[in-house]
Formats: structure tokens, sequence, C-alpha cells
């Protein structure tokens, strides 16, 4: 045990609100495989550059650990957070059947169902900058656009009424955080959810429409009603704060050195690289995703013994000087861009066609209708909101 | 310019969809990638590049 209390603590602190730790770029080039601690006091190894984050996320031998295989937890709460709830159980998160449930609302995802929302996503934008407008400058940018917006597409997408956005936000709030509520707030919210869940789910297999539970209802190999309310709460959870988060990062990036807009309102068809950049740059994306080595593998010449919990970094992974040229820059141009912002493999996010419709799209929209947009507070008085899945800023201060 | 894409190991993203979608689309039954075009004309060709390079799933073979 001594020995676990020596190691490193992951993940590790940082000042500036936009910067990477200084461990990273140490880490990548002295010790690519490096045993930390994690905040529950469990070991993992971390891994910190792009090919070999790239090769475990891909491996189809390796998942997401699940409550009974003997991984490390991330958090020090009872459970070790929402990934390893009862809940995370429901969606199979292995080999076959995993596979069969994510063709199955992979389905609902494809980039012409994105492409076909972009308008309504729009609408909603200018709706939430209009009202952040009609209050007055400064405002909190992350308030009053980036959390309600992801929520507002994912009530769109599961069919859920307009009267019953905020709910969702609370919900997804207290479910994801790790630190700010109890574990008692925790269960309950997630009891709550899975109650309306159900009768939703209920109301769409008396009533189908055009949302993902009802095409999910309407197959013809149809989900169970447990999988299907997991499903709807998994993809809130994974689709809400993160996308929430990195709205809020990627305006303040912009804004930080204010040529990076300025050279985004001269030339907008930049906004999607620009994008795909800002989620490069990411240094608050949250401690990285792990996986449970059930066969000992070979990383950077070090042999990962089975058993091993290994936390891959993709945050330091995207700044690799192996994997990109001039890699602490910002280039809004860069082509292509193998981020792992949305990590690899069978496991890689489903909702990324979602997540960047959402980010180009509030992007354009706010370069439109406000290009004066600035920061109110210096950089440096930018604060971190240490989540562990997600991280983000507390608030984004900004003026018009 | 040739491409290959592999089914079997795509994983739906869409990625390459969302960047070149006169060559890649997706079947309407489970989002899986669909070659429409494995000759494309050389305009699209950085294009396809970039989506061979960024797909999650290394699905995409581009020879020249
Ligand atoms: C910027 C926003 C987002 C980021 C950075 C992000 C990141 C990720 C990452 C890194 C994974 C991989 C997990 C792993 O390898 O174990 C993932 C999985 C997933 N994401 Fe996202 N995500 C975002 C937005 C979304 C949205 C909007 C949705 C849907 C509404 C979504 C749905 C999912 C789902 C369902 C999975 C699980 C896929 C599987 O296990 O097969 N994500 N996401």
């Amino acid at each position: 045990m001594s020995e676990v209390d020596d190691l490193p603590r992951f993940p590790f602190p940082v000042d500036a609100a936009l910067e990477p730790p200084a461990e990273w770029a140490e880490l990548r080039s002295k010790c690519p495989v490096a045993h930390v601690k994690l905040a529950s006091g469990d070991q993992a190894a971390l891994i910190t550059r792009h090919e070999d984050v790239r090769q475990i996320l891909s491996d189809p031998r390796f998942t997401r650990p699940t409550p009974g295989d003997d991984s490390a937890r991330v958090a020090d709460s009872e459970d070790g957070g929402i990934f390893n709830s009862d809940m995370a159980s429901v969606i199979p998160q292995h080999g076959e059947a995993h596979l069969v449930w994510r063709r199955g609302i992979g389905k609902w995802f494809t980039a012409k169902r994105m492409n076909a929302l972009r308008p309504g996503i729009a609408a909603m934008a200018e709706q939430l900058i209009d009202d952040m407008v009609a209050k007055g400058t400064p405002a909190d940018l992350k308030a009053s656009l980036g959390f309600p917006l992801p929520v507002w597409v994912i009530c769109d997408m599961l069919g859920v009424p307009d009267a019953d956005r905020d709910r969702f936000s609370h919900w997804s709030d207290v479910m994801l955080s790790m630190t700010r509520f109890s574990t008692a707030e925790m269960k309950a919210a997630e009891q709550e959810f899975t109650r309306y869940m159900a009768g939703h789910v209920a109301l769409k297999r008396a009533n189908p429409g055009e949302d993902i539970l009802s095409a999910l209802i309407t197959d013809p190999e149809p989900m169970s009603d447990a999988t299907l309310i997991a499903t709807g709460i998994g993809l809130l959870i994974a689709g809400h704060e993160t996308t929430a988060n990195m709205i809020t990062k990627m305006v303040a990036m912009l804004l930080s050195d204010r040529s990076r807009w300025e050279s985004l309102l001269a030339d907008p068809s930049l906004v999607r690289t620009a994008v795909e950049e800002s989620l490069r740059l990411d240094a608050n994306a949250g401690i990285g995703m792990s996986r449970y080595i059930t066969e000992d593998v070979e990383i950077a010449g070090t042999v990962l013994p089975r058993g091993t919990t290994a936390m891959c970094s993709m945050a330091a992974a995207n700044r690799d000087e192996e994997a990109f040229a001039r890699a602490s820059e910002m280039d809004l141009a860069r082509t292509p861009n193998q981020h792992l912002a949305f990590g690899a493999g069978a496991h890689a996010c489903l909702g990324q066609p979602l997540a960047r419709t959402e980010l180009q799209v509030v992007l354009e929209v706010l370069l439109r209708k406000l290009p004066s947009l600035d920061l109110a507070v210096a950089v440096e008085d930018l604060r971190r909101v240490e989540g562990l899945v997600v991280g983000g800023l507390v608030e984004l201060p900004v003026r018009w | 310019m040739k491409i290959t894409v592999d089914q079997d190991k795509c994983c739906g993203a869409g990625t390459c969809v969302l960047l070149a979608p006169d060559v890649f689309d997706q079947r309407d039954e489970d989002g899986i990638v669909v070659l429409l075009d494995e000759a494309p004309p050389a305009e699209l060709h950085s294009l396809v590049h970039e989506a061979a390079s960024v797909c999650p799933a290394a699905a995409i073979s581009v020879t020249s």
C-alpha cells in the first residue's frame, strides 16, 4: 500500500485554465507508461503518447472497465461515479452485444441526419444568444449558451417536450459531478431521471414520433425497455456536459488571443478546422478514458500485465510533437487533424457528428451575430471546474 | 486514386460523410460506411485523404 502512496497523483494540478500541466510533455518524452495514483487511491498506468493512446483505445480486446472486473475506480465516491453504476451495466460494453447496441443507435446518428438538424440547432443558438443579449453585457457565455444548447438538442433528439428541458439540465449536472454533490444526491437524481425515462419510453411506445427512441422502438429488432431507458440516460450523460464544456472552452480559446477570432471573422470557412483544433488543444478534457487490460500487451517497450487499468490521456496525446507539427500552437487551418478528443476504435464517440455539428453551428452563429465578442475578464482569471469525467470552466464572462 | 473501406472496422462515426459526402455515405440500417465513388475526381482528393487519416476506426485506405 505504501508503494501506491508514493506514486504521483493523477490528474495533475494546473493553475492556468487553458494550459496543460507540465507533466504531460515530460511523461511523453521520458515515461510513456507512468504509474499513477487516482483520486480513489487505486493505481493506474497513465498513457500519454498519441501512438500508444490510439493503439490501446482501438484494441478490440480492451474495453471500458465495468463493475464486475477488478479494475481501478476513478473517483473516491463509493461506487466510483456514473461509469461504474448499474445503469452503465445495462448498456452492453463488450463484444457482439455492444456492436448490436451501437449499430442500433448509430442508425440515427448519421451525417445526413446531422446536416438536417443544422437549421434547428442554429435557431436554438440564435434564441439563446438573443436572450443573452437582451439581459445585457457582460454575460456568462457558459450559463447562457454553452450549457443549455446541448441539452435542448438532446431533448429534441429524445422527443422530450421543451417544458422538461430544465429538469434534464439538473439531472445531468448532478449525475456527472463527482465532487459537488453527495452520493445520496447523485443516487436521487439518477432514480428520478430513470422514473421519468420509464414514463417517457411508455409514452413513445403508445405513440411513436420522429425521435431516436421511437426509431429504436419500431425497429425490427426492438430493444428492451431497460435498454431504452439506459440509452436515453446514457445519451444525456455522454452528450450534455461534454459538449457544453467544449462550447465554452472553444470560445475561450478563440477569444484568449483575439487575432484568432478576427481570422475567423475574416474567413468563416475556417470554422470546421477551427473546431477540430479546439478539440485537439483542449487542455482540460477530464482525466481521459480508462481500459481494463485483460491480456498482457506491449506499449512503448513496456509490458502492461493483465489486470492493469490503463488511463489513456487523449489530451496529452493531442499535444504529442511526434504526431502534430508545432503541436503546442493553435493552427486554425490544421489539416488533417488526427486528434483523439473523441477516442478511437470501436468505442469512439458515437455522438461525434452531433458534437461537431453543434460546435460548428454555435461558432458560425456567434461570429455572425456577435462579431465584437470578447472576454470580459483577463485570461488568467478564468477558473477551471475540476470534473473527473469532463473538465470545463466555472464560467466564461464575455462582452460584445 | 483508389479507395477501399472496411465495413467490419467502421464504427459509424460519420466523419468521412461530413467531409466528403460525394464519396462516402452511411447505410440507413446502421450508419456503417458505404463507398459511393471509389475513384473520385482530383478536386476531392485532399478531402478523401483527410477523411482516411482522421477516420477513428482506420477503416478507409487510399492508394494513388
Ligand atoms: C465535444 C463533445 C464530446 C466529446 C469530447 C466526447 C467524447 C467521447 C469519448 C472520448 C468517448 C469514448 C469513450 C471510450 O473510448 O471509452 C465517447 C463515447 C461516447 N459518446 Fe461522446 N463526446 C462528445 C459528445 C457526445 C454527444 C453529443 C453524444 C450523443 C448525444 C455522445 C455520445 C457518446 C456515446 C453514446 C459514446 C459511447 C460509445 C461506445 O461506447 O460505443 N458524445 N465520447
